[in-house]
């Protein structure tokens, strides 16, 4: 009946009981440490190939912001889980995050990052710097890792447009946390090796967002051409990768019937030339 | 405890009584329902010190009272609203879980505790159509009171929400709704604060993810003047007909307490 008593002022809940900074994480940490992702009991054996993962995310930065794309393949091992997954989630007005690795913990991660930002914002009435949200989901990351040596190997790619420098920004992680800044573009996932080089070849500095996202769909384009666990676009379904840019107007996601033209005109030119785009060699 | 026999009467009128002057002492907050959702207009010269606050994506919070104990509402509020749209779902928290669980505490520190809160607090919540739009307006003893429309609270709360009620109609533009809520915070005669003191916030249902956003700036000029302009018309046509009653002040009369300073 007391147990109220201990309570600052008579509050009836822990919920009103100052934890002492505004992380959300960690008030879940000391308020309902079940919810959280990582979990502290190892598994029996490597899960490995049998739950579903995660495959390619390309990210670049472009004229006044960057742009994040995705697959839509989940794998298992051989088979292919699922055609039509999401991993490219908005994180905040300014950031998107992509995952790449197990994809249910990429998710419940993903989801418990949004609301660590926009807790730190309701509790403090600011806004994060990009530096600081990168170095919180570094230590997520960081905490998953004894899940990562199981086989729950949870990889994500953060990309923010920081309005201190009037541009995007692009942070890589490793399974042990990071961040890494990323100048220009990056790649993680299965598919990465492949679409870094063709975003290599096709990226241009300060080219508008437009174009940028055709550079990324090209990039996909050429992953899933040598990645099996990366797919391509899926005309017969009309399965698009997911496209977030994000500029001093916020984060924005393209629709489908956006993203259905850039996808047309990367196909309509590979029907000519296979292996896509010829960078100039001198 | 206090030494000695009071009556439990006479306890709770004390307590009550203390909580209503210092709520009276700050100036008042009103909320109302406006074509697109809901708008937050209050009085608040401090820039850092927030009397209206988003809670989660629906959800918006606006208090009046003693800073520091409508802050840890706020914070607990926020809390809940996350920790809850993280367990479930974000389309599973809403005002009126919200509002019980301020109740509960404002209820039990009423009876429980020496000082009772003086605060008052609204929670509204923006719906997809007006008619799921919903407004709670909570006292310091836990009552909670199903508002339909408009609430008023703080300083001279009556005089405002009557103003107030006169002035409202369903389904006022943005500008209009402003209008009315200005109007209704300044004594007949009086003289409005500037656009730099007032804070104002909407839920705006067409908005995505978020729908709280602050109006400040430029914008919230722009929006004073619209308003004022669309009033002036008929507004020339009544003044003669009411004149102003210029013995009581335009707001409620300044009190430390609203700062929330400290001093």
């Amino acid at each position: 009946m007391a147990s109220h008593r201990d309570l600052p002022a008579g509050m009836v809940n822990h919920l009103f009981t100052n934890t002492g900074n505004s992380s959300f994480t960690e008030f879940v940490g000391s308020y309902a440490p079940e919810l959280l992702p990582g979990r502290n009991d190892t598994l029996a054996t490597p899960v490995g190939d049998r739950i579903p993962h995660a495959t390619t995310i390309v990210a670049a930065t472009c004229a006044g912001g960057v742009v994040m794309a995705g697959d839509r393949r989940a794998t298992s091992g051989n088979i292919i889980s699922q055609r039509d997954i999401e991993k490219v989630f908005r994180t905040d007005d300014y950031s998107c995050m992509g995952i790449a690795g197990a994809a249910s913990t990429g998710i419940e991660m993903a989801r418990l990052y949004r609301v660590e930002l926009e807790h730190y914002e309701k509790m403090e009435g600011r806004t994060l710097s990009v530096a600081g949200k990168a170095n919180r989901l570094a230590t997520m990351i960081r905490g998953n890792l004894a899940m990562a040596m199981q086989g729950l190997v949870v990889v994500p790619l953060f990309a923010a447009y920081d309005p201190e420098v009037d541009g995007g920004r692009i942070f890589g992680y490793d399974v042990g946390g990071g961040p890494y800044e990323q100048y220009q573009h990056h790649a993680i996932g299965s598919g990465s090796i492949f679409a870094r080089g063709a975003l290599k070849k096709l990226y241009r500095e300060g080219a508008s967002p437009e174009d940028t996202v055709l550079t990324l769909i090209q990039a996909l384009y050429d992953a899933a051409d040598d990645d099996s666990a990366t797919g391509g676009p899926d005309v017969t379904r009309r399965i698009w990768p997911v496209v977030a840019v994000i500029t001093a107007d916020g984060f924005r996601r393209l629709s489908d019937e956006e993203v259905a033209q850039y996808v047309r005109t990367t196909v309509d030119g590979r029907m000519n030339n296979p292996d896509g785009p010829v960078a100039p060699l001198r | 405890m206090p030494f000695g026999y009071a009556s439990p009467e006479q306890i709770m009128r004390d307590k009550a009584d203390y909580a209503r002057k210092g709520i009276a002492r700050g100036r008042s907050v009103v909320v109302l329902q406006y074509e697109d959702g809901i708008l937050f207009v209050a009085p608040n010269p401090s820039r850092a010190l927030h009397k209206i606050s988003e809670i989660y994506d629906r959800i918006g919070f606006a208090a009046v009272g003693r800073y520091n104990e409508f802050e840890a509402l706020r914070l607990g509020g926020i809390r809940y609203a996350d920790i809850n749209g993280y367990t479930y779902d974000r389309t599973d928290v809403t005002a009126r879980g919200l509002a019980n669980l301020y109740a509960q505490n404002l209820g039990q520190i009423f009876t429980e505790s020496i000082k009772s809160m003086e605060v008052e607090v609204v929670v509204a919540e923006v719906g997809d159509t007006p008619e799921a739009d919903a407004i709670y307006r909570l006292t310091f003893d836990g009552s909670v009171f199903d508002e339909h429309g408009t609430a008023a609270m703080g300083g001279q709360a009556e005089a405002v929400a009557t103003r107030l009620k006169e002035r409202y109609r369903d389904g006022m533009g943005l500008a209009e709704a402003l209008e009315t809520a200005l109007t209704a915070l300044t004594e007949p005669g009086g003289e409005r604060p500037p656009a730099g003191q007032l804070e104002v916030a909407v839920l705006d249902r067409n908005r995505p993810h978020r729908k709280f956003l602050r109006l400040a700036g430029p914008r919230l000029e722009r929006l004073l003047a619209e308003g004022a302009a669309a009033s002036a018309a008929p507004a020339a046509e009544t003044a003669e007909a009411a004149p102003g009653t210029g013995d009581s002040p335009a707001t409620a009369p300044e009190g430390d307490i609203d700062t929330g300073s400290g001093a």
